[in-house]
């Protein structure tokens, strides 16, 4: 029988939830490097037991920890991060320039088919590789050079926070950065540009069909077609059928299309999940109700999913990388909140029931089967 | 033998102790200090100062006989109570609340 892992990135540390192929019984282990604000953990696709850990503090910087028995030991590997070459300077909040410095990782992410070879997205904005288990780190310059200094910080900072690997096709890399747009790559890496058209920021910037600046929160896309992706941004959930060359609006009839994290599920590329929030400045769920409105149509038609959620007075928020789905025939989903829960659902979305209620806030979750 | 006392995280994330013991050659120096701290835990590389310029974290601090040496040029002499072993230095994270 598969077993499942659930890895939580927390303010105050690291845990990892296991379950069964149920998901009703869950064993808590953690935390794990008590006291590090765990920005992500993440497993490789290619040897489960192999996990990464992204810790940092602003006293002491970054560390990266790595495991090779399924998180039970755990060790520091490589944590110097070195922009490549000049770094220049990017847009502060104010407009005027600010130099390239760099703060945390928020997002790591393994190649599907070798253990060793992953990559970072940080803050300031940058995208680097390690090709030996994390060991040393090389960043992958020309990313920056997509009109970098345009870029500005989001209230979270200015951060490369989601990194898609094409799977059938190592050449494509999607990231995603906060406050610049998505970006694609065909050449692992070497060259980007960025897949903002039809993205508009009315209220956030002063061009609002940019090329480059639009907060985007979190992209997805579905293994089995991906050239279809689906984006929660700041406001508006967005979609494209052409790899981020092309996007339109599917919000549809969402309570507010403002959001952090988007998923999509295993086994229906047509299924996709959000998680409203009420807007930018109340990061909370609209009417205090906690629902997850999942589309099975590809965005549009969206249906509340309230099954063992609370629905009043509910007031967390739930971050751009707290949101996961295994991979199991019956699609399991999991998300996290910024009060510490960690909800499931073993069907899809219409039952959910919380793993654990009190856990510091969370700022991360993954999913991994483990045979 | 330099006694040296690390903040919580550290000793921690080396696998160490609190309060190590550590030797320098010559007339020991908070650069020469931090030199074998990070040749001996690997680990705190990048932690206390950083990878490239060397220059401490922001929120880190040096305090010998209770006087802060946070700012001193890294290459002045340690006072004798610190070479002699009969104080540490106290690596600390500075209060910064969270």
């Amino acid at each position: 029988m598969s077993k499942v892992r659930v890895l939580v990135g927390t303010k105050k540390g690291g845990f990892i939830l296991t379950s069964d192929e149920e998901r009703k019984q869950w064993d808590v282990q953690g935390p794990l490097f008590a006291g590090w604000e765990v920005y992500h953990m993440q497993a490789s696709p290619a040897n489960p037991d192999r996990l990464y850990a992204a810790p940092s503090t602003g006293w002491f910087g970054q560390v990266i920890q790595r495991s090779d028995d399924g998180g039970k030991t755990w060790e520091p590997v490589g944590n110097e991060f070195v922009y490549d070459g000049e770094t220049g300077t990017h847009q502060w909040y104010d407009g005027t320039q600010h130099p390239w410095d760099f703060t945390r990782v928020w997002v790591l992410e393994p190649s599907p088919s070798d253990p060793d070879t992953l990559f970072a997205g940080v803050e300031d904005a940058a995208l680097f590789k390690s090709t030996d288990g994390g060991t040393t780190w090389q960043e992958l310059p020309a990313l920056r050079e997509a009109k970098g200094h345009l870029w500005q910080p989001g209230a979270g900072g200015m951060c490369l926070h989601k990194i898609v690997l094409d799977p059938g096709n190592p050449d494509r890399i999607f990231t995603a950065i906060s406050a610049a747009g998505a970006f694609r790559s065909d050449d692992g890496g070497q060259s980007w540009k960025p897949v903002t058209n039809g993205l508009k920021s009315e209220w956030e910037l002063p061009d609002a069909t940019a090329e480059v600046g639009h907060c985007v929160h979190n992209i997805a896309l579905h293994p089995s077609r991906p050239d279809v992706l689906y984006m929660q941004k700041h406001w508006d959930v967005m979609r494209s059928d052409d790899a981020g060359d092309n996007w339109y609006e599917v919000s549809g009839n969402l309570p507010s299309d403002f959001g952090f994290p988007i998923a999509v599920h295993a086994h229906e590329p047509e299924t996709i999940y959000v998680i409203p929030i009420k807007s930018d400045s109340e990061h909370y769920p609209p009417e205090g109700k906690l629902r997850v409105y999942r589309s099975r149509t590809g965005g549009n038609e969206w249906e509340a999913l309230t099954n063992g959620l609370p629905q009043e007075n509910c007031f967390h928020n739930i971050l751009r990388t707290a949101m996961a789905v295994d991979t199991l025939d019956s699609c399991g989903i999991y998300f996290g909140t910024t009060g510490g829960q960690v909800y499931a659902s073993a069907d899809s979305g219409d039952h959910w029931m919380p793993i654990v209620s009190d856990l510091p806030k969370v700022l991360s979750v993954e999913v991994q089967v483990v045979p | 033998m330099i006694r040296v006392i690390l903040p919580t995280h550290l000793w921690r994330l080396a696998g160490t102790q609190r309060e190590i013991e550590i030797e320098v050659a010559g007339t020991p120096t908070l650069e020469k200090v931090l030199d074998e701290i990070e040749a001996r835990y690997p680990p705190l590389k990048g932690t206390i100062r950083d990878h490239v310029t060397k220059e401490r974290r922001a929120f880190i601090r040096f305090f010998i006989s209770g006087e802060d040496w946070s700012h001193e040029p890294p290459d002045t002499p340690l006072p004798e109570v610190i070479a002699s072993g009969q104080e540490p230095l106290r690596i600390i994270g500075a209060l910064a609340g969270g």
